[in-house]
């Protein structure tokens, strides 16, 4: 069992361990969706969502059942199959009885479902040996460091578009440039302490 | 090998896609929302490829907008009119056949009204030149007027004529809007072919520094947006931007502009012509912009007075247009109660 406190916990995945800026993971939503502030706020709020209906419903899988029959080697199959299929399932009960919460994250919901940021949540809460309420906090902080980084970088890339920008580096290589400064920039963070 | 683990794994793996597969079918009979059917004979005509060039967040958005009535049929650019002709057929709506559009140029400065800044002797290529201090020409929103657009054309509609600039062939021209995406200072664009009237001209200086540099660039005074009966242009840094949709190319900001900045397709216009109803009101003289109305009384020509003797509801107060001034914007036919002025297609000129 680890015995890192919440708050380390939810700052790690938030700053130090970004997944986004650390990790480099999740990289296809990252620069398919930042491209303006509402839809990146949209595709937040759906990340949060799904990485911690995942985050529980995969740790509850692993210890209940994969760890009891020693089947740790289908992690990845049952993890994929059983996050999309209950995701497929709440998209369907939200469109049905909560339409407004539907409409604010509907399509990005099946985007971000088997995306690889809500699969890495999942394994890393097992690697890194957590209970339940620290796979949430750590679920939480990975959403929460996701939406700041792609909030913050909508904001740049809206600035980016009216831009001067020579033609052979207009859209995605100047969004990756940009991209690697904001991860350089977040190496700082790297010096507070760390998750491993 | 070991044959319960691949048993087990096998029972755990199909009992869980057996569950979930029950639960998201009892899911789909009880959650199901009913989508209006257009809407999804509209999604089934679409292409499909999501890019978003009709405005609204990919093919379902679009579907839905277009289901329920608030988009335009013909804003699918991939599907083209075929698309926009059949979503004609579900909605039971007229689609116009969507004529292509035609490229024109929207800048007048050519050798005889914008100067050189500086001799360029570099590769004959607007690309190369424009990098290049933003090109010879003085007015460095302009023309480069080496012929990159007349390169491109697939169909040689574009030459570049005698005074530097290019001239666009407008029956050949098919609309492809390749000049347009390929010139590097945005003077070309992409109009409706029916559409006549629109501003040429790119500068977003004002004033003096336009005067300056080109002798019919826009000056940003303001003038057009005054005069344009329906509100159709505004001004936006510097240059009035025309709203289609309100434009009835009247041809009234290409007649009051100072600086000629605006050009008419039309080849001839209409004049207008008052007949016998008129009942001298004098609401269309207080309309007309160009002073082209005056009381009959006030004319002392021949055929006036010769006229005059004819059977009228005041006589010697009707009035007359003078056909030189005259525009053919129409403003007078939309005020005038009897209606009693006529546009006149005038064939001789």
């Amino acid at each position: 069992m680890n015995h890192f406190s919440p708050a380390k916990i939810f700052l790690a995945a938030f700053l130090v361990n970004n997944i986004l800026l650390m990790r480099f993971i999740g990289l296809c939503p990252f620069f398919g969706v930042s491209t303006a502030l509402d839809t990146s706020v949209g595709m937040s709020a759906a990340v949060l969502f799904v990485m911690l209906l995942a985050a529980w419903v995969s740790w509850v899988l692993y210890h209940t059942l994969l760890l009891p029959l020693g089947l740790v080697f289908l992690r990845t199959a049952v993890f994929i199959l059983v996050i999309a299929g209950l995701v497929q399932f709440v998209e369907m009960f939200l469109k049905k009885y909560v339409r407004a919460l539907y409409s604010a994250m509907g399509i990005y919901l099946p985007l971000i479902t088997t995306n690889c940021a809500i699969l890495a949540v999942t394994f890393l809460n097992i690697d890194y040996q957590f209970n339940l309420l620290q796979a949430t906090i750590f679920a939480v902080g990975t959403a929460a460091g996701f939406a700041l980084v792609i909030i913050l970088f909508a904001a740049i890339r809206e600035r980016l578009a009216d831009a001067p920008i020579s033609p052979s580096f207009r859209g995605y290589p100047i969004a990756f440039v940009g991209a690697a400064l904001v991860a350089l920039a977040f190496l700082g963070f790297t010096a507070l302490f760390g998750i491993s | 090998m070991d044959w319960p683990l691949v048993i087990k794994s096998l029972l755990t793996l199909g009992g869980l896609g057996l569950l979930l597969g029950i639960i998201l079918l009892l899911a789909a009979l009880k959650l199901t929302v009913r989508v209006d059917e257009k809407e999804i004979a509209v999604r089934a005509v679409l292409p499909g490829a999501n890019c978003g060039a009709c405005g609204y967040p990919g093919c379902d958005g679009y579907a839905r907008a277009v289901a329920s009535g608030k988009a335009p049929l013909n804003s699918c650019t991939v599907g083209g009119p075929d698309v926009a002709r059949r979503l004609g057929a579900i909605m039971g709506k007229e689609v116009s056949a969507g004529e292509p559009p035609v490229a024109v140029l929207i800048c007048r400065g050519g050798r005889a009204e914008a100067g050189q800044r500086f001799q360029y002797q570099g590769a004959k290529d607007c690309r190369q030149a424009a990098l290049l201090l933003g090109g010879p020409k003085a007015c460095i929103y302009g023309c480069v007027g080496l012929g990159h657009c007349a390169s491109v054309c697939p169909v040689q509609a574009i030459t570049i004529g005698a005074n530097g600039l290019p001239v666009i062939d407008e029956k050949r021209c098919i609309g492809c809007g390749l000049c347009v995406k390929e010139c590097p200072k945005g003077t070309l664009r992409l109009i409706p072919r029916k559409k006549l009237v629109y501003l040429a001209c790119v500068s977003h200086d004002r004033g003096k520094a336009v005067k300056d540099v080109c002798s019919v660039g826009c000056i940003a005074c303001g003038l057009c947006v005054k005069v344009c009966p329906v509100g159709a242009l505004q001004m936006e840094h510097n240059l009035p931007v025309m709203d289609f949709e309100k434009c009835i190319d009247c041809g009234i900001c290409v007649h009051k502009c100072p600086t000629k900045s605006f050009l008419d397709r039309a080849q001839r216009r209409p004049k207008a012509v008052i007949n016998d109803r008129c009942n001298g009101c004098g609401e269309c003289v207080k309309v007309c912009l160009f002073k082209a109305i005056v009381s009959e009384s006030e004319s002392a020509t021949p055929l006036a007075q010769s006229k005059s003797a004819g059977p009228r509801a005041q006589p010697g107060k009707q009035h007359k247009v003078i056909p030189d001034r005259c525009i053919g914007c129409g403003q007078c036919g939309k005020v005038c109660a009897p209606e009693a002025i006529d546009l006149v297609s005038t064939d001789s000129g």
